[in-house]
């Protein structure tokens, strides 16, 4: 008897799904796509002429790198506490995301929206919420693969 | 002894219809520079409302509705006898702060987006009830304090998906009396049931809302043997362009025919260039859509019967991360004209 | 002048990739784990020495997308690994990237001083 029961409800969900499929808009996938692109691509061509220009300086590539990156954060943080990479990555999608503005934006989105809820427990701790779980995976990849290579060499 | 205040299976009927006597809206900047500009009382110049964050800048926006809808009838909140109402933030804390200030004997209501009905149809049982003879409804929400709850930090740069629907910023208090005035009466109210289908999209809570508001209207004419095109308009809270499109098949489906003069409040809230993807979502955007636009319809005669069906998820940031489905339910209030 | 154009059409793809897992994907997926996953992938495909090339044609085409944040954590523990072994696995990713963690938290620390969230 149950079961029976529970076989309705499955097909009903089934068939609801399908309707719900059928309805829903799809995201505009070309028009994302191409967003994602040129942005993500301005995004990295900026990288690349701060990189150039540190390069220039005399600079290693692997700190030309590392200030690249500094450079790219502030200017994403900045961006945010103005209020403009929400309504950047509105329109840019993934091409804001990926990038690591993306990562930096997250992290000031987070703390910037706890402020109210004060500077330790707010800021602090919600300047993790994004950020956290990035490092954690990031680390543990590159730990795994720094133990294989203990292990194998 | 036949019980003679419910009829079928879910529906209730006022032996004494309680009168909406008085009522008021408050939106916030998009909703005023939606189609309905003109119908609201007031709109506000910033999210912010004079607050220095976007919770108390909420139940700031409750309060002065519910102080203005008082004030229409030369009341004092002290006037009023009880305050039913809600809000979408944890523990309706917006509701609950502006019952604060305003003194008034106090219940808090959680039915997410379906507040605004639950809230008169409970405003409307206590006052049929003869407990008391003047009653405040009203229901708020915010888009910035939702939108850090249930979604993302505001600052965040993310893309809506095109079947999300976008909080309205907006409240509504209606002021329910005893039934001795003019003006629409309250005559009865369908209370539903949670129905899910298995939806667990949080960014489509049209889909998941759509198959409650189905079962609610369908149990309503049912139980009160009302056709369909009785109601001038039947409208549901928040459905939005892709949940009321499923209810539309949904109608087909259970047989409700006619096809009733149906729309929905998410819909109509804004224009298509406001660029909110699916339409209004929220507590406040049944409640400023029944007390901007639509009651004004009803005074005006435009509207003689109306069926409000305010649709709720009832799910939270937790339950979808523990990857549950959306409960959805509605609640059916049916408003006429003496 | 090449640097750039190369920089630009790698980064613009692998944001391509990005959008495309996030529109075709079911819907919970979110910034977060986009973020999580190009981390992940870019720090994998290291270790299996197949980001390096990718770095080398592209430049900052391929260390600005998050991936590239996993490249510098993988080669700065494998660096680490052939100078101090097993306390290199721990210690090198972190020193590698310590300067763009620490200006993310702190640039993040600041602006949320400083500005208020518009909505």
């Amino acid at each position: 008897m149950n079961t029976s029961a529970d076989q309705i409800k499955k097909i009903e969900a089934q068939e609801y799904e399908d309707l719900v499929s059928q309805t829903k808009p799809k995201p505009t996938l070309l028009k994302n796509c191409i967003w994602a692109f040129v942005i993500g691509g301005l995004i990295c061509t900026l990288g690349q002429v701060i990189l150039n220009y540190f390069i220039g300086q005399g600079l290693t590539k692997l700190d030309a790198g590392s200030a690249t990156s500094v450079v790219l954060i502030f200017l994403a943080a900045l961006f945010t506490g103005l209020g403009w990479y929400d309504v950047l990555g509105k329109h840019a999608g993934a091409g804001s995301i990926v990038p690591i503005t993306g990562f930096a934006n997250a992290i000031v989105a987070s703390a910037m929206e706890f402020k109210r809820e004060g500077y330790v427990f707010g800021v602090g701790a919600r300047i993790f919420t994004v950020a956290g779980p990035t490092l954690v995976f990031g680390f543990a990849v590159s730990i795994l693969i720094g133990l294989i290579k203990v292990v194998f060499s | 002894m036949v019980n003679q205040k419910k009829q079928g299976l879910q529906t209730i009927i006022f032996e004494e219809p309680p009168v909406l006597t008085a009522w008021a809206t408050i939106v916030g900047p998009k909703e005023g520079e939606g189609p309905w500009r003109s119908d609201f009382d007031w709109i506000m110049e910033d999210y912010e409302f004079g607050e220095s964050s976007w919770e108390k800048a909420e139940s700031k926006l409750l309060r002065e509705t519910v102080k203005l809808a008082v004030s229409k009838k030369n009341y004092q909140p002290e006037d009023i006898e009880l305050l039913v109402s809600g809000d979408l933030l944890n523990q309706i804390t917006s509701s609950s702060f502006a019952a604060r200030e305003l003194q008034i004997p106090f219940l808090g209501m959680y039915g997410a987006c379906s507040t605004m009905a639950e809230a008169l149809l409970t405003a409307a049982m206590a006052i049929d009830g003869g407990y008391f003879e003047r009653v405040v409804a009203a229901v708020s929400s915010h888009h910035y304090s939702a939108e850090r709850q249930f979604r993302f930090p505001t600052e965040q740069g993310v893309q809506r998906s095109m079947s999300s629907q976008w909080t309205v910023t907006g409240a509504g208090a209606v002021v329910l009396e005893k039934g001795i005035y003019g003006g629409p009466r309250l005559t009865c109210a369908t209370i539903g049931k949670i129905i899910d289908l298995g939806q667990k999209d949080a960014n489509d809570l049209g889909s998941a809302m759509a198959p409650a508001a189905a079962d609610t209207i369908k149990t309503h004419l049912s139980d009160t043997n009302r056709p369909s095109d009785y109601y001038d308009l039947i409208v549901t809270g928040d459905l939005g362009k892709v949940g009321s499109a499923l209810l539309k098949q949904l109608f087909i489906k259970n047989g409700v025919v006619p096809e009733p003069n149906y729309s929905d409040c998410g819909v109509l809230m804004f224009n298509d260039n406001q660029d909110v993807h699916a339409g209004g979502s929220g507590c406040g955007c049944s409640a400023s859509m029944l007390c901007g636009p639509l009651l004004k319809k009803m005074v005006q005669g435009k509207i003689e019967r109306l069926l409000l069906v305010a649709t709720g998820a009832l799910m939270s940031p937790t339950t979808s991360f523990q990857g549950e489905s959306i409960p959805g339910i509605a609640h059916a209030v049916a408003l006429e004209n003496p | 002048m090449s640097s750039l154009v190369t920089a630009f059409l790698v980064g613009g793809a692998l944001c391509l990739i990005g959008q495309l897992v996030m529109d075709l994907t079911k819907p919970a997926i979110t910034p977060g784990h986009i973020l999580v996953g190009y981390i992940s992938i870019g720090a994998l495909l290291s270790g299996l020495g197949l980001y390096q090339p990718l770095v080398d044609l592209a430049g900052a085409g391929a260390t600005v997308p998050l991936s590239g944040f996993g490249h510098t954590l993988t080669q700065g523990t494998l660096k680490a690994v052939e100078e101090s072994g097993l306390l290199g696995a721990i210690s090198g990713g972190v020193e590698a990237s310590a300067a763009g963690i620490t200006a993310a938290i702190l640039f993040g620390y600041v602006a949320a001083v400083l500005f208020d969230p518009k909505g």
